[in-house]
Order: structure tokens, then C-alpha cells, then sequence
């Protein structure tokens, strides 16, 4: 999603190694992705589904 | 010793020869506290012999801040991945892909897919899909999290 656009910024984390930011966020299973620190997704999703809901919040379509 | 089987060596010069420009993978260590900054060292240093398109920058989060601040990065380990744009010799491009903890397990198949993602092979994303993204003006930061297995 980096690659296709230039507004889009991704990070992998590796939760166990940092307990810190994985109670920031409440990571109690993964993948948890976090977006704009607001949106939740949760689970891995089919490609469209993951990028609808990583986008819906700030390019509703 | 070597982290990758031969086996395994060869399927990965088999993705990475898909690259078509050069990627530096900008490794954000640090002297104290980072259990897994050798391990990391050790993952990456498996990578370059199996392609001419990768090269390992090792930065230090606290001594580099201008970097680290740059990449967005403020803990180690942690690898931030550019390209080389072209235009300029050794003119670095964000990828915006960063990897924040030791890339290991299954981590290291994402960012194995990552750096040759970033290296120019095609995206898996379908045009629908790469329209939808490229629609996009605001800043979208996605924090992925992860377990090693």
C-alpha cells in the first residue's frame, strides 16, 4: 500500500519486543493493524476489505 | 554459520532477481538496550550475497537523529527501506516501509516480499485496488503488529 501511494507510510511491529507500544494499542491478538492511531483492523482480510477499512476514515468513497 | 539453507538461499535470489533498482535497507540500531540488534545484524547480512540490488546502511538511532527523525524511526532494531532513485547517484527515495523489532519467522518473509516490492517487482495489488490508493491525500500511518511465528 506504501508503494501505491505516497501518503501511505507502513510499519511492521514486532509486538513481543516491545510490550510498551503493544499495551499502547491493546494488542492482544495479530496481526492488529492500527491506523492513524484511531482504526482497528483486526485478523488478516482479503486485500479489499483490508484496504477499505484502512481507508475509510480518511478517503471515504 | 548461515541463518539460510541453500534451498532456501536460492529461492531468494530467485524474488530478488525480479528487483529491478537498487533498495538500501537503513538498519537502526543502538549501543544499549537492544537485545535483538545482533540477531537483526545477523538476519541482514544474509541478504546482499544473494543479489547485486541490496546494500545495508547500519545507523545509530541516538547518533543519527537526523536520520532516525527522517525515517520516523525512534527504536531499535528497526530497518526503514528506500531505493535508489536514479537520477542522482546514491539519491535515496523513502519507501515508507519500515520494520520496527528483529525481522524474524514470518517477519522475515515479509520483508524479504518487502525489498523486492520496493525494488520495482510488480505490485499483487490489482489496478482496482492501486487506483483506489492512489485516490489518496491525507497522510495514512498503518502500524502493523505482529508475533514471530
Amino acid at each position: 500500500m506504501a508503494v501505491a501511494s505516497p501518503h501511505v507510510t507502513s510499519y511492521a511491529v514486532e509486538a513481543t519486543e516491545f510490550p510498551d507500544l503493544a499495551r499502547r494499542y491493546q494488542v492482544s491478538g495479530v496481526p492488529k493493524t492500527i491506523v492513524n492511531e484511531e482504526v482497528e483492523i483486526l485478523g488478516a482480510l482479503p486485500p479489499d476489505a483490508y484496504i477499505e477499512q484502512a481507508l475509510a476514515h480518511v478517503a471515504p468513497k | 554459520m548461515g541463518l539460510l539453507s541453500p534451498a532456501d538461499q536460492q529461492k531468494l535470489r530467485e524474488t530478488f532477481a525480479e528487483m529491478t533498482r537498487p533498495v538500501r535497507a537503513l538498519f537502526f540500531t543502538q549501543t544499549l538496550g537492544c537485545e535483538t540488534c545482533g540477531l537483526t545484524r545477523q538476519i541482514l547480512d544474509e541478504l546482499p550475497p544473494l543479489t547485486d540490488k541490496l546494500t545495508i546502511e547500519e545507523l545509530n538511532v541516538v547518533l543519527d537523529k537526523e536520520q532516525a527523525r527522517q525515517y520516523g524511526i525512534d527504536r531499535a532494531p528497526a530497518i526503514a527501506l528506500a531505493y535508489e532513485r536514479g537520477d542522482a547517484p546514491g539519491a535515496l527515495e523513502d519507501s515508507r516501509i519500515r520494520f520496527v523489532g528483529a525481522p524474524s519467522g514470518y517477519e522475515f518473509i515479509s520483508l524479504v516480499q518487502a525489498i523486492a516490492l520496493v525494488g520495482g517487482r510488480p505490485s499483487a495489488l490489482s489496478a482496482e485496488q492501486r487506483a483506489r490508493l492512489a485516490a489518496v491525500d491525507k497522510p495514512v500511518v498503518m502500524q502493523v503488529f505482529t508475533t514471530p511465528t
